[in-house]
């Protein structure tokens, strides 16, 4: 069972409804992995502490030419829909970072001058946090594309078990990465006019996925009700609101789990897990 | 020779557009003769990224040898370069008055892009 926790907006609460969760579910008994997908500022290991047994590198295979077997047709720059690579003059421009890595290249270069050579541009980390598993990508500074990445550490998912990814924000190419699969997605969101407006953009990138989903309400009185007026008009479930406290404020900016620090907010960590396990039983 | 402007409008009254990779249009002018073609460069505007690589394949292929415009990024700056053409940075104001700048020769052209790439 894969639960992706996304948001429309920055800042909701992902990583503390994640952590929180993997935590509560593994107390549970649950076989749980915790899987930060949010590679360009990934900070669930702030919270979960993780012994990390391995780094792997993670690289994208980008275009080398061959200028003494290049006739500059053009084939290559013409199949390219990044602009990685374009032929200017007959001469062969690449440019690694919009390099997605496809290949297409060097398929469709009629004299064999496009070679692939491997260039890494982040780390794939596992290790555990007692007992729950500990996947994490980490983008390399100054790289621009973390889909590659994402997609190498949902490889690393094992298939048994219970998977919490924690997915990176918006509703763009690496959210989309970090979500499809997924049996279920939490929506996380705060009561505020921009939380609405970003959960609306969210709401409607999961339903054309088709996947699943329910909305997770974070700070739930710090604003006012339009999350959950537009929930209702909507027929969206509102699996869980979580209450704005100052004290797990204090305890998340220190890095702790909330569940652990509060034990009100073990309760609800505990009914909001509940609930996630019967929704995933429906699905 | 041919001059590629960046503009907002479709004549030689319109002003610059200081955007390079997602200006709407370019106005391909013929400096001697003062005639012009207009290049439509609506579907780059809104790329994710890569906008200033095929913006420049455009001009490449438009067969202008000069670019003015205001910001010109590292990726656009070396596409536009490889087909040896040389580029105005930095330029703002109408068209027309750019083009008697260049006429009396007080463009510099740039060394570097202007501009930090952006995504």
């Amino acid at each position: 069972m894969r639960i992706a926790v996304a948001s429309g907006k920055g800042g909701t609460g992902k990583t503390t409804i994640a952590v929180n969760l993997a935590y509560t579910m593994s107390k549970n008994g649950e076989d749980v992995v915790y899987v930060d997908c949010d590679v360009e500022e990934p900070n669930g290991h702030l919270f979960l502490k993780p012994a990390i047994e391995e780094v792997k590198e993670i690289g994208v295979l980008n275009p080398a030419v061959d200028e003494t077997k290049c006739d500059g047709c053009g084939e290559c720059g013409k199949v390219c829909r990044f602009s990685a690579i374009v032929v200017i003059s007959s001469k062969v421009l690449t440019f690694p970072e919009l390099c997605h890595g496809c290949g297409a290249c060097s398929l469709v270069c009629p004299k064999d001058a496009v070679e692939e050579i491997k260039r890494p541009i982040g780390v794939l980390e596992t290790g555990t946090s007692d007992s729950i598993g500990y996947i994490a990508g980490r983008l390399n500074i100054r790289e621009a594309m973390p889909v590659p990445l994402i997609a190498q550490v949902k490889k690393a998912i094992p298939d048994n078990g219970i998977t919490i990814i924690d997915a990176p924000p918006g509703t763009s190419c690496p959210v989309i990465e970090a979500v499809k699969n997924c049996g279920y997605v939490i929506l996380v969101t705060e009561p505020t006019p921009f939380g609405i407006n970003d959960l609306k953009l969210a709401v409607d990138m999961v339903k054309s996925l088709d996947i699943p989903f329910g909305v997770v309400v974070n700070r739930a009185e710090a604003g006012d009700n339009s999350v959950q007026e537009f929930c209702a008009l909507e027929n969206i479930e509102v699996i869980y609101e979580i209450p704005n406290d100052r004290l797990a404020a204090e305890k998340y900016s220190q890095g702790d789990l909330i569940c652990v620090a509060i034990p009100d907010f073990m309760k609800h960590f505990k009914m909001l897990s509940d609930k996630l396990m019967c929704n995933s039983l429906a699905f | 020779m041919k001059v590629a402007i960046s503009t907002l409008g479709n004549d030689l009254d319109s002003r610059i557009d200081e955007r390079f990779g997602r200006a709407k249009q370019f106005l391909i002018v013929d400096s001697d003769s003062l005639n012009f073609e207009i290049i439509d460069n609506d579907e780059n505007t809104e790329l994710l990224s890569g906008a200033g690589i095929q913006t420049a394949e455009r001009i490449v292929n438009s067969g202008a040898e000069i670019v003015i415009t205001g910001h010109c990024g590292p990726k656009a700056f070396r596409t536009l370069r490889a087909a040896g053409i040389r580029i105005v940075t930095g330029a703002e104001g109408g068209v027309k008055e750019a083009l008697e700048t260049l006429k009396k020769g007080e463009f510099q052209f740039a060394q570097n892009p202007n501009v930090r790439g952006h995504w």
